[in-house]
């Protein structure tokens, strides 16, 4: 564009004969503008990155000070592979993933394709079934404790009334603390899945869809066939964040069970705190990070060489 | 244009999915209900959902004006989560002004260590940064919770897709009228990208809001505790009694889902933006 060589004609003319040229003033500028950011992101995430590694081959009690450093190599990460807790944790993190993300994501899916193409009040719906994703998670934790109480709490005289004999004792039962979390987890992130399934769904052309209608494709038939397949970006996007946010999931463990009764619930986060901030282990915990992290790595690497495989549009 | 025809099948589905998102919500209406109540009357069976003993009053004033107060938590969150929002704000702005329209040595090194870090989980980095944080001498201050808070690669990622979008031309126009890369930023980019700001804003806002693991980690002193951590507080203070503990959810949940209803327009784009690859 003629206009724009103009521009940058007139703003080069008014450089002549100074240091601070236009593209030296830009530098700065662009470093200035970012070094917020980047003191910000190497101070608070690359650093302790790198810290928590150092401290994961160390026994260190942060009560004892500085002085109580000691190296140890990789004994931590030996002893975690023979900590009963740990390994319980490690299993109940998978479970959770298993049971939560498969469920959210089919019933986000199935919910968003409904709301998209069959129902009246659309935006009703999106912002009914968004609701309890913005709501604070202590706060609809400490609703729901009160939903699962082993006696006298609805969802159990429900049951009672309905004939079951002996319900289970939820939060507070060894075989279902860990479920009962997990419907909660579902409960609240539901709306989420379902608001970018549906943003992904409103990228899709119509044209698809009025073609496959005269040739004569069933609702479910075009589910299949065209809503599905044209999905493919968003469920990636919302497999990564799942599984990631699935393993990091803290606030309702440590709120309900604080990972009991008995360690039946607790997840690795729950660990990390419950070594680090309770019993004061920085190494201890600082390896059990780095194993945190890895997965982390190991989830996102995976998907992304699924991903590159098969999914392109 | 052809009249939308009503169809039946999706009248029934519309009623059909009308009384799940009620069954689906629930829990919610039991907790407005149990708030009103009697501790008695909360637990019994069938459910009352209108309560017959209205308690209201008696559980609003043990949850406001008891020996520790809601009202305390509500200022300290309140604060906490203006200024988190309105640092990442600034910062996220800055550096996506950086990124999206000044040419510098690093830049594309910059940007795709950033989109990196991205993967850094924060609850791998705990252990570091609390150490970190008792060594400045900031544990058990909001400036901890403030710091840890400002600093998103993700919004910033946000902020320089759209910014992107900006066109050139303005930003020249500006130039030649005199103005130096921060004046730009300023008057030009910050006023045009008002939109993706108070997207973002909102999002963030609402994260801080619920943040309960950093308070968690963070925090000592009773009187400096966000609404979260109040939460635990009652807990541990009123755990058994369930009709004050639905009061406190209640205040907790109360200023989010009105900011939702007024600006769900607002909220849902800014969460469906993340979703949609840029």
């Amino acid at each position: 564009m003629s206009q724009h060589a103009t521009v940058q004609k007139q703003l080069a003319a008014k450089d002549k004969r100074t240091y601070w040229t236009r593209r030296r003033r830009e530098q700065l500028a662009g470093w200035l503008f970012i070094a917020p950011e980047v003191i910000g992101m190497l101070v608070l995430a690359v650093f302790p990155l790198i810290f928590s590694l150092g401290l994961s081959l160390t026994e260190w009690n942060l009560v004892g000070g500085l002085s109580a450093i000691k190296f140890i190599g990789l004994d931590n990460f030996a002893e975690l592979f023979r900590d009963d807790r740990f390994l319980k944790a490690l299993k109940n993190n998978i479970g959770f993933t298993a049971g939560t993300v498969p469920a959210t994501m089919l019933l986000g899916v199935v919910f968003a394709a409904i709301i998209h193409k069959k129902l009246y009040i659309k935006d009703y719906f999106k912002v009914a079934f968004f609701v309890p994703y913005i709501c604070s998670t202590v706060a609809v934790s400490a609703v729901w404790s009160a939903l699962y109480h082993p006696s006298k709490g609805p969802l159990n005289q429900l049951l009672i009334q309905l004939g079951v004999a002996d319900p289970p004792r939820w939060l507070v039962d060894t075989s279902w603390s860990l479920a009962a979390i997990m419907v909660i987890y579902i409960w609240q992130l539901l709306g989420y899945q379902i608001i970018i399934f549906l943003a992904g769904m409103a990228n899709i052309p119509d044209e698809l869809y009025e073609a496959a209608t005269i040739d004569g494709a069933t609702g479910i038939q075009q589910f299949r066939r065209i809503t599905l397949p044209m999905l493919g970006p968003t469920t990636f996007f919302l497999a990564i964040t799942s599984i990631i946010s699935s393993f990091k999931v803290f606030d309702m463990i440590k709120f309900l069970t604080n990972g009991g009764p008995n360690y039946s619930s607790t997840v690795i986060v729950y660990q990390i705190y419950e070594e680090g901030f309770q019993h004061f282990r920085m190494g201890y915990a600082s390896a059990m990070s780095w194993i945190l992290f890895l997965i982390i790595m190991l989830v996102t690497s995976l998907t992304w060489i699924t991903q590159s495989r098969k999914v392109h549009y | 244009m052809t009249i939308r025809k009503i169809k039946l099948g999706s009248v029934v589905l519309t009623a059909l999915f009308g009384a799940l998102s009620i069954f689906f919500l629930l829990p919610l209406v039991w907790m407005m209900s149990s708030a009103a109540k009697t501790e008695k009357e909360v637990w019994t069976f069938p459910i009352q959902w209108i309560p017959e003993d209205w308690h209201f009053i008696e559980n609003f004033k043990t949850v406001w004006m008891g020996d520790v107060s809601f009202g305390l938590f509500y200022m300290n969150s309140v604060k906490i989560a203006l200024i988190s929002t309105l640092a990442t704000l600034i910062v996220s702005a800055m550096a996506g002004y950086a990124l999206s329209k000044l040419k510098f040595t690093g830049k594309g090194l910059v940007f795709s260590a950033m989109m990196a870090f991205m993967m850094i989980p924060e609850q791998a980095t705990l252990v570091p940064r609390y150490i970190m944080i008792k060594e400045m001498g900031l544990y058990d201050t909001h400036a901890a919770l403030i710091l840890m808070g400002m600093f998103s690669s993700y919004f910033t990622f946000l902020l320089r897709q759209f910014m992107i979008g900006v066109h050139n031309d303005l930003l020249e126009a500006a130039e030649l009228d005199g103005a130096g890369f921060f004046r730009i930023f300023w008057s030009v980019m910050l006023p045009l990208s008002r939109p993706i700001l108070a997207t973002v804003g909102i999002i963030k806002f609402i994260w801080t809001w619920n943040d309960y693991q950093g308070p968690l980690i963070m925090l000592n002193s009773t009187n400096l505790y966000t609404i979260p951590l109040g939460m635990q507080f009652f807990k541990e203070e009123f755990g058994t009694t369930i009709s004050v503990m639905m009061m406190a959810s209640l205040a907790a949940i109360i200023p989010l889902l009105v900011l939702f209803l007024v600006l769900q327009k607002q909220v849902i784009k800014g969460i469906s933006i993340g979703g949609v690859k840029g």
